[in-house]
């Protein structure tokens, strides 16, 4: 079932002002600029839905409910951004949402039009979590401009769902919603494709990850957090302490031994 | 394979000109940025703009204009398509 434990509970509403009713599932809506997300997000939650800010940020946070086959869901959308790794005050909302608020599932809308650069961001987050549907908006956009999108062939490339959709006129919706349901039931398990870096990256990962282990108690995918570390992402370190309570010296103490 | 001999820095590309990204020689958030626009090693890359003074500089990158200091843009090395 989904991970609303009381503990967990407690973190989504003090942390991200998200308070899940028991046994619904939480979706992230996650998506470069201007893909549709907005308008995904109304057509799936009407008009049960209602906006604020972010704890102590002034970026917009909008949540709303549906239902299908009678299991609730509880829709979050998250700004809309190029990456999550570049820590704009946007990227770590959604950064921080989809790591540390752990959804049961991150919907990552992408513009058909331009997937190239739209695909960054799905592969950011496919290295977060597993939990992942991607959705092909703009379909009708595509199709005016001649530009055909092989679903199934995207699918496999990426080990995740796809769902191709045009929101505005509800062109996929149904679907869309079958597959969240399937995802977020565990009935359907992604199997993100991981990206593979130099030898002498991987090689230093396989070297930090029993000690990351050792701190981050599968809160969090180890594999992520070294390659951070790595990157020397001195904000997701400082992130990362507040967040499971840990001493940010600590952390680095640990990868440097 | 590419040779980095020949490489040039994309900041003294002219209006019109285009080249494919080579290395990119910056470090940090920056280097983020500019990898999340999707400017890769071997991304074609146009030069559309030159201000007058020569800075900022604007490029087409995956049918994105993006701008970009002249520092910065130093620290990009890049081919020259026609040698291709
Ligand atoms: N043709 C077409 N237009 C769409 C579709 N989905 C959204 N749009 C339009 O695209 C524009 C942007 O949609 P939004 O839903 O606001 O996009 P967003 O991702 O929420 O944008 P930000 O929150 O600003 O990042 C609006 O004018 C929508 O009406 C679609 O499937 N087809
Ligand atoms: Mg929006």
């Amino acid at each position: 079932m989904n991970s609303t434990s009381e503990s967990h509970q407690q973190m989504l509403s003090r942390h991200f002002g998200i308070t899940p009713a028991a046994n619904q599932f939480v979706v992230a809506l996650a998506g470069n600029p201007n893909v549709g997300k907005s308008t995904v997000f109304n057509a799936l939650t009407g008009l049960r839905q209602h906006t604020g800010n972010w704890p102590g940020k002034t970026v917009d946070n909008a949540q709303g409910t549906f239902t299908y086959q009678d299991q609730s869901f509880l829709l979050v959308d998250l700004p809309g951004t190029y990456s999550i790794l570049a820590h704009s005050v946007e990227e770590q909302v959604a950064r921080d949402f989809i790591c540390f608020g752990r959804p049961d599932v991150t919907l990552v809308v992408l513009d058909a039009t331009c997937l190239e650069r739209n695909l960054n961001l799905a592969l950011q987050v496919m290295e977060i979590t597993p939990n992942i549907v991607v959705c092909v908006n703009l379909m009708d956009e595509a199709r005016k401009k001649n530009i055909q999108v092989d679903i199934k062939a995207l699918e496999q490339e990426l080990g995740v769902p796809v769902v191709a959709t045009a929101a505005r006129s509800h062109e996929g919706l149904e679907e869309l919603q079958a597959v969240l349901y399937q995802v977020a039931k565990r009935n359907l398990q992604p199997r993100p494709k991981r990206l593979v870096y130099s030898p002498e990256v991987e090689a230093a990962v396989e070297q930090l990850l029993p000690k990351i282990n050792r701190l981050i108690d599968h809160k969090l995918d180890p594999r992520w957090v070294a390659l951070r570390l790595l990157d020397g992402d001195q904000n997701f370190i400082d992130t990362i302490s507040v967040h499971l309570e840990l001493n940010p010296l600590q952390i680095t103490k640990e990868a440097a031994v | 394979m590419i040779q980095s001999a020949d490489t040039r820095a994309l900041s003294t590309l002219n209006a019109g000109e285009s080249c494919w990204v080579a290395a990119i020689e910056l470090n940090g958030l920056l280097r983020r940025r500019i990898l999340d626009m999707g400017m890769v090693p071997g991304t074609a890359v146009e030069c559309v703009r030159r201000s007058p003074a020569g800075d900022p500089i604007a490029f087409k990158v995956r049918d994105s204009i993006i701008a970009l200091r002249h520092d910065d843009a130093s620290n990009i090395k890049v081919h020259i398509a026609n040698k291709f």
